[in-house]
C-alpha cells in the first residue's frame, strides 16, 4: 500500500513538475521561429511554413497534451540548433551521467563510510584528522575540486586523461576517475561526520556497554551491535547525497567536458535550445524522484517502523 | 555578546574573525583595492606577486588582489539575497500553514513538496533559460529552490508552539492572528530562522559559484570568485595558478567558516537539511 500511495505520488508530481517546466519555456521570452532562422530575414510564408512544422500555432493545451503523450512514447521532438532527435542525443549521453553518478556513489559510500567509522572507533589524532578533513572537504565547491585534481593528476603528473569520457569499461573508469572524486568530495565529508556522530552514539548506548560489561569481545560488538544500528540513520543520509549528485553532475561534467547530460543541458541553456532543456529537466526530476523514493523504501525496509508512521 | 564568544569557543571565534575580513574587504573594496578590478594592461600579464600587485595579475594583466575584494562584493551580495528571500518567504509560508492548518496547509505543504522535486540547480538553470543569465535571477531562483527546505524547519518548529498556553491563551482573549504569529510565535522560531540562514549562506555560495562557473551566473568581465575560478582554468595550465587557486581558496575558506559559525549555532538541521 505504501509503496502504491509513493509511486502514484511520484507520477502527480512528475506530471505538475512536466506541466511547470513546459509552460515556462512557453512563456520565455524570444519565439523559436525567431531562433530558428537566426536574425535572417525570412518570408511570411517561410515563417509560417516553420510554425505549422513545430506546431507553435496550435493553442497551449493541444501543445503541451500533443508533447507529454509523445514524450510517453519516447518521443522527445528535435533540437532547435541542430535539428536532431533530442531522444538519440539523450541515448548518447545518458550512460557517461549515469556511470559518473555510479562510481561517485561507490566513492561516497567506501570513502564516506569508511573514515567514519575509523573516526568513530579510534580517538585522537586520526578522529581530528577526518573531522578537520570532513569540515574543510564540504566547503570545497566541485568545481573547484575537478580543477585542482585535474591541474594535479592529470596535467601535472599525467596520471590520467584530461578530458574525454573514453570508451570500453576499464578506460571509461579511468577517464572518469578524477570526475567521480571531484564530485563525491563533499558529500563523502558530510557521509563521514554524519557517520562519525552514529558510531559514538551507539557506543556509547546502554546495549553496548551491556555488550562489554557481559564480556563480549571489542571486535564482536563493534560489528554486531555499533556499526550495524549505527547505519540507520547513515542509510538515508547516503541516499539524500546520491539524488543529489544529479544535479552536482553537470557542474563537474562540464569542467572535465565529459560528453554527458550535465554539459548537454549546460550548452541547452547558454543557447536557449528549450527542446533539449525541457527533456533533461524531466528526466533529471524523474531521476531525482526515483532515486528518493528508492532510499525511503529502502529506509522502510531497514526499519519496520517508518512504513507504519507514514502510513498514518 | 558574552554568551556568543563562550558558544563559538576559541575556534568558532577565528570563523567569526574570517566572516568579518571578508565581509570588511567587500564593503571596503573601493577603498582598498589598489587598481580597478576590470582593466588590465597587456605588459603586465602573469606578474608575479610583488609590493606593486599583492598577489600578482591574471592573464589579462588585472590586480588579483583587487578583483579578489571586488568579487567578494558579488559572491557575498548572491548568497545575501538568496538567504534573506528563502527566510521571509519560508518563515511567511510556514507560520502561514501552521496557524491556518487545515486545508491551507494542506495546501501550501503540496505546493512546497512540489518544489521538492527540483535539484536546487535545475530549477535555477530552468529560471535562467527563462528570464536570462546573470547574477539576480541566478541568486532569486536559488531562493526559491530553498524555500521548502527552512519552511519545512519553521513548520514543524512552530506546530509544537501553537498548541502552547502563550499561543492558545491570546487566541481565546480574541487577539488577532496575524499579531500573535508575529508578537509570539515569531520571536520563538527566530533562532531557528537565522541559524538556517548561517548555514544555507554556505550553500547559495557555493551553488551561485557553480551557476557562475558554468558562464550562467555573475557575467565577465566583473569580478565575481566562481568566475576567477573559470576564468584561470587556462592559465592554471599555462603554469599560472594564482587566479583560480587564490579565488577557490577564498570561497573554501569563507564557506568553511560560515559552516562551523552555522555548526556552533544549532546545526545543519536548522536548515532544514537532512545533511
Amino acid at each position: 500500500m505504501y509503496v502504491l500511495r509513493r509511486l502514484l505520488a511520484l507520477v502527480g508530481v512528475l506530471i505538475v513538475s512536466s506541466f511547470l517546466v513546459f509552460s515556462a519555456m512557453y512563456a520565455a521570452p524570444g519565439s523559436p521561429e525567431n531562433f530558428l532562422v537566426q536574425g535572417r530575414t525570412v518570408t511570411p510564408e517561410v515563417l509560417a511554413a516553420i510554425r505549422e512544422q513545430y506546431s507553435l500555432d496550435d493553442p497551449f493545451f493541444v501543445r503541451f497534451w500533443n508533447w507529454l503523450t509523445n514524450v510517453l512514447q519516447g518521443d522527445f521532438g528535435q533540437s532547435l540548433t541542430n535539428r536532431q532527435e533530442v531522444g538519440d542525443l539523450l541515448a548518447n549521453r545518458l550512460p557517461t551521467t549515469l556511470s559518473l553518478v555510479a562510481l561517485s556513489a561507490l566513492i561516497i559510500v567506501i570513502l564516506g563510510i569508511g573514515l567514519g567509522i575509523i573516526a568513530g572507533v579510534r580517538d585522537g589524532i586520526v578522529d581530528k584528522i577526518v573531522l578537520l578533513g570532513s569540515t574543510v572537504g564540504f566547503a570545497v565547491p566541485t568545481f573547484f575540486a575537478a580543477l585542482l585534481l585535474m591541474s594535479v593528476f592529470s596535467v601535472g603528473l599525467g596520471w590520467f586523461p584530461v578530458f574525454g569520457s573514453g570508451t570500453g569499461f576499464l578506460d571509461r573508469l579511468w577517464h572518469l576517475t578524477l570526475p567521480a572524486l571531484a564530485l563525491a568530495l563533499p558529500s563523502a565529508a558530510v557521509v563521514a561526520r554524519i557517520t562519525r556522530t552514529a558510531i559514538r552514539e551507539e557506543r556509547d548506548s546502554e546495549h553496548s556497554v551491556m555488550a562489554i560489561a557481559r564480556g563480549v569481545p571489542a571486535r564482536i560488538v563493534l560489528r554486531r551491535h555499533v556499526i550495524r544500528n549505527s547505519m540507520l540513520p547513515v542509510s538515508t543520509i547516503v541516499g539524500v547525497h546520491i539524488a543529489g549528485l544529479i544535479a552536482g553532475s553537470f557542474v563537474v561534467e562540464y569542467a572535465f567536458t565529459l560528453d554527458g547530460l550535465g554539459t548537454l543541458l549546460v550548452t541547452a541553456v547558454q543557447r536557449k535550445d528549450f527542446a533539449v532543456v525541457q527533456a533533461i529537466a524531466i528526466i533529471l526530476v524523474a531521476g531525482f524522484g526515483i532515486i528518493n523514493l528508492l532510499v525511503d523504501l529502502l529506509y522502510a525496509a531497514i526499519d519496520p517502523r517508518v512504513g507504519t508512521r507514514h502510513a498514518s | 555578546m558574552k554568551r556568543f564568544v563562550k558558544r563559538m569557543g576559541p575556534l568558532g571565534m577565528v570563523a567569526v574573525g574570517i566572516v568579518l575580513v571578508v565581509v570588511l574587504g567587500a564593503v571596503l573594496a573601493p577603498v582598498i583595492a589598489p587598481y580597478d578590478p576590470t582593466v588590465g594592461s597587456v605588459t603586465q600579464r602573469y606578474l608575479g606577486p610583488s609590493a606593486e600587485h599583492l598577489l600578482g595579475t591574471d592573464q589579462a594583466g588585472r590586480d588579483i588582489f583587487s578583483r579578489l575584494l571586488w568579487g567578494a562584493r558579488s559572491s557575498l551580495v548572491g548568497p545575501l539575497i538568496v538567504v534573506v528571500v528563502t527566510a521571509v518567504f519560508g518563515t511567511v509560508l510556514a507560520l502561514t500553514s501552521v496557524w491556518f492548518g487545515g486545508l491551507v496547509d494542506s495546501f501550501i505543504s503540496r505546493i512546497l513538496d512540489l518544489l521538492f522535486a527540483f535539484p536546487n540547480l535545475l530549477l535555477a538553470m530552468l529560471a535562467i533559460v527563462v528570464f536570462g543569465s546573470g547574477l539576480s535571477t541566478a541568486a532569486l531562483a536559488l531562493a526559491v529552490a530553498y524555500i521548502p527546505y527552512t519552511a519545512r524547519v519553521i513548520r514543524s518548529t512552530a506546530l509544537r508552539e501553537r498548541n502552547l498556553p502563550y499561543i492558545r491563551s491570546p487566541q481565546l482573549q480574541g487577539i488577532a492572528g496575524p499579531v500573535i504569529t508575529v508578537r509570539h510565535l515569531l520571536p520563538n522560531v527566530a533562532p531557528l530562522i537565522i541559524t538556517g540562514a548561517t548555514i544555507n549562506f554556505g550553500f547559495a555560495m557555493i551553488e551561485l559559484a557553480a551557476l557562475s562557473f558554468l558562464g550562467l551566473g555573475v557575467q565577465p568581465p566583473q569580478a565575481d570568485w566562481g568566475l576567477m575560478v573559470s576564468n584561470g582554468q587556462q592559465s592554471l595550465q599555462k603554469g599560472y595558478p594564482a587566479e583560480s587557486l587564490l579565488a577557490g581558496l577564498c570561497i573554501v575558506i569563507t564557506v568553511a567558516a560560515l559552516g562551523y559559525v552555522g555548526e556552533k549555532l544549532g546545526g545543519r538541521a536548522a536548515a532544514g537539511r537532512k545533511a
